[in-house]
Order: C-alpha cells, then structure tokens, then sequence
C-alpha cells in the first residue's frame, strides 16, 4: 500500500489545565475523504482498532443527532464503545466517546478536518473528560487494550519514523 | 507506578507557577530562595508549591544539606512520557491505518471509470 511508506506523525498532548487529550495528524487527503472515512461504518471499521482487533459496528447513524455503536473483538475478548454524534458537518463531528464497561465515564469529542491545501488535511481530535483522574485513567488504560504483542512492531515502526 | 500518583503528578503541574519551578529545576538544583528569585511570591509561596510537587513525587528536597536545595526527581518524569508516548503509538497505529483506507477512497474517486472499462473489456 503507496500510503504505508508516507506517515505522518501523530502528536498528542496531554493538557494540564483541563483535563483534554489534543492530537493532530496530517493526511495525504482531502477534508471530504477523511470525513468519509470517519462516517461510513464500513470504512471506519477497517482503521479503528486497535491492532490486532476486529471492529463489528453493531449501530451507526452519522447524522446531527445519532448515534454509534461498535464492539472490538479477538478470540474471546470483546470490548463495546458507544456514544451520539452530536453534531456531523462538512468539515468537523462533535459527538461522545463511552467505553461499555465504564458507562459512567464519558468523552466530548470534536474533530475538526483542516484543509492545507493541494490534497492535504490536518486533523485535529480533542477528547475532554469530566476530570484529570478520568483523562489519566483512559491514557493508562492504553497501555493494556490488546497492543502487546503490537508494541514490538510499533517500537520498530517509531523507529523508522526517527 | 499506580493511577492516583499519576492523577497527583498530572494535578500539581496544572498550575502555570509549578510547571514554571519544575522547568527551572530541570537546568539544575536550586534553594527555595532561588526559586522565589524571578517570581513575584513570597518564599512561603514558593514552599507551598515545593510541597506539592513534592507530595506528588516529582521534586525532592535534601535533608541534610543546610540549603535544601530542591530537586527534580527525572525519573517520574520518564514515566509520565513513556506513558503519553504509548497512547501516541496506538494513535499512530490507527491513523497509519487509516492512511490506507484513504488511499483507496482516493484511487477510487480519481478512477471510477477505469474499473467499469476492465470489466467491459473482459467481458467483451
């Protein structure tokens, strides 16, 4: 695959006056396509992951005011997300993040799609939580979601990216 | 290292003031005094945001010495970016994935014909 050899890098930040994950990414694509790319299920079920994972969308109307559903499965390990798309534009979505076995806890998404101009779009993806202790949880709980065997390739992939 | 000392490390460099001490002490050591130097605070101040970065793991003060310089304990610090830095490579992951799905739609649009014209021309 072309864009396999043409990454760009993720940058995150971890806010520490609110408790807000910020991440940008640069696409070799217009808004539009990275729009399509977040709203058609069946395409989002192909990029989602996490590594390694299968994405089953089990509910998913992209429109102002509807909602999403999905389950992220290998062998016997499953684990559902939900939430509403708040609000789906031409170039930005609002909408909620839940992970099932949290149901308390909740994200306030917005990604805005950036046009840079000659096919190439900045991504721009903010998570807000309802606390710091919550936002820390969900970064920890990255370490543990299904990437073991995934950290050896991505190690590997970091390293070429340097 | 367990959620709620990161929780405490994350909430003491949420004031602008501590983030500022804790850039200045990754120069080098240096005494409450010092601290207080650039600062408009008092040293009571400055002692008040040593203890809680303190509290949180992040700064130390030696106990013997009778200046008490004030330390950054660097290793909490790798943690806390070897711990974002795991959450950035799953993201990585996920959009160097979705790079490729990307690169299809595209494909796609700039040649929608080119599949119709094969499959004509294998038909015919």
């Amino acid at each position: 695959m072309s864009a396999t050899s043409n990454r760009y890098r993720v940058s995150i930040e971890a806010d520490p006056t609110v408790p807000m994950i910020r991440i940008t990414r640069d696409f070799d694509a217009t808004p539009a396509q990275l729009m399509r790319a977040h709203t058609d299920p069946e395409l989002f079920a192909r990029w989602v992951g996490p590594d390694g994972m299968d994405t089953k969308i089990l509910d998913w109307d992209a429109t102002t005011g509807g909602r999403w559903r999905y389950v992220a499965i290998r062998g016997s390990e499953k684990y559902g997300f939900h939430g509403c798309f708040h609000e789906v534009a031409d170039d930005h979505i609002v909408q909620t993040f839940t992970f099932d076995g949290a149901p308390d806890g909740v994200a306030l998404e917005t990604l805005r799609f950036e046009d840079l101009g000659a096919g190439r779009t900045r991504l721009h993806a903010q998570s807000l939580v309802d606390s710091f202790e919550g936002r820390d949880q969900w970064l920890a709980s990255g370490m543990e979601t299904g990437i073991e065997e995934g950290y050896a390739k991505l190690d590997a992939l970091v390293a070429e990216l340097r | 290292m367990a959620d709620d000392e990161l929780s405490r490390a994350f909430a003491a460099l949420a004031d602008p003031t501590r983030r500022d001490i804790v850039a200045r002490l990754a120069v080098g050591d240096a005494t409450v005094g010092e601290l207080a130097g650039p600062y408009d605070v008092s040293i009571q101040a400055v002692s008040k945001h040593i203890k809680v970065l303190a509290e949180a793991g992040l700064v130390s003060q030696s106990k013997d010495a009778q200046r008490r310089p004030c330390h950054l304990e660097a290793e909490i610090f790798g943690l806390l970016t070897k711990w974002i830095e795991r959450y950035r490579l799953q993201a990585q992951a996920r959009y160097d994935r979705l790079d490729a799905v990307l690169a299809e739609i595209d494909v796609e649009q700039r040649h929608p014909m080119d599949h119709r014209h094969l499959e004509q021309g294998a038909a015919s």
